[in-house]
């Protein structure tokens, strides 16, 4: 269970950009996770929402959005979804990936503000 | 009719600052020789015990130094100390996993150009420990055969991060009933291409096909790590 550490890691990083960019009040923080990213989505909803107590952003939601794990594939060289990550190779022809493409994401996108 | 919202885009990984340590841990690493080699697990797959026999059999022929990280006790640090090479504890408290700070930090003051191998060995824990970068040029991942076969299919991504895998107690097999042809099935699936060894660290079983393959990937690694003397 790391999730927590990873929300605080979240709030350090969103309230410094906030600061920096001297935005309205920040009403949410859009993350990208990737499921190879180590996060379990769910236990880092329900950190977060500990994490935020008392801290500048904590009327901020956090917004998660997902994305998936992407091969390119070795035989096809065509970049693809896998089906899932217990099968990392092309759905298609179910060559071995030449390079991972897509899947480590753990990246705050972008903050929502009052316009 | 949506509510207006304001969208400023930022884009900065979350673990940037991990990232940055682990990065400049890797050049200094580079820069002093030094080829660094983590090893992850589930708890009891035998890391120590082999982490011992690696230190053991490395001893006579070139030198080497360990961090290992755990909860609480330096029970393990004890145990490879008695490989007689410098063993560095690091206690993390109630974290479940090694972060580049952390190692940073129980590096301080030990001559890495000294050294030729670095061993870390991370808490026991096929999660965490996935999402943080230490600057190693080799991760390892170890499970033993009484853990049972599609524990890469459990725990997938730890599998995805890693370098190289490695099935330990194989000793134990036959009692297991252990399938070696489904386990490394599993692991291609995860994470394909992987080189799999197996070994069992008390019979010595694939030990020195590990440190032959641990000498060529050191001499593979560019940055010059060749030392003078």
């Amino acid at each position: 269970m790391h999730e927590l550490s990873i929300a605080l890691g979240i709030l350090d990083v969103a309230v410094e950009q906030a600061e920096r960019l001297g935005t309205s009040p920040v009403l949410a923080i859009h993350l990208k996770l990737g499921p190879l990213s180590g996060v379990v989505k769910e236990s880092l909803l329900a950190a977060y929402e500990l994490a935020r107590e008392g801290t500048p952003l904590e009327n901020a939601a956090l917004v998660i959005q997902d994305v998936p794990a992407q091969v390119c594939c070795s035989g096809c060289g065509v970049v693809r979804a896998v089906l899932s990550i217990q099968q990392l190779y092309c759905p298609d022809c179910g060559s071995p990936p030449a390079r991972i493409d897509g899947g480590r994401e753990l990246e705050i996108v972008a903050l929502e503000t009052e316009p | 009719m949506n509510p207006p919202i304001r969208l400023v885009e930022v884009r900065q990984k979350v673990l940037k600052q991990n990232d940055l340590v682990a990065r400049a841990l890797r050049e200094r690493f580079h820069a002093a020789g030094v080829y660094v080699v983590s090893l992850v697990s589930s708890p009891g797959a035998g890391k120590t015990r082999f982490l011992e026999r690696v230190l053991s059999l490395l001893r006579p022929r070139c030198r080497t130094a360990a961090l290992v990280g755990d909860l609480a006790t330096d029970n393990d640090a004890e145990r490879l100390a008695r490989a007689q090479v410098p063993v560095r504890q690091i206690t993390t408290g109630t974290v479940c996993h090694l972060e580049a700070d952390s190692v940073e930090k129980a590096l301080a003051g030990w001559p890495l150009e000294e050294l030729d191998f670095l061993f870390i060995e991370n808490v026991g824990n096929l999660v965490c420990p996935s999402s943080y970068d230490l600057g190693e040029d080799l991760r390892l991942v170890l499970f033993s055969v009484t853990e049972g076969e599609d524990k890469p299919l459990k725990y997938p991504t730890i599998f995805n991060t890693a370098d190289m895998a490695i099935i330990s107690k194989m000793d134990l097999s036959q009692a297991a009933e252990f399938d070696r042809e489904t386990a490394r099935r599993n692991i291609q699936a995860v994470r394909p291409g992987m080189p799999v060894l197996e070994l069992s660290a008390k019979t010595g079983e694939g030990m020195e096909e590990f440190l032959q393959l641990l000498d060529s990937r050191r001499a593979a690694t560019s940055g010059g790590l060749s030392k003078e003397g």
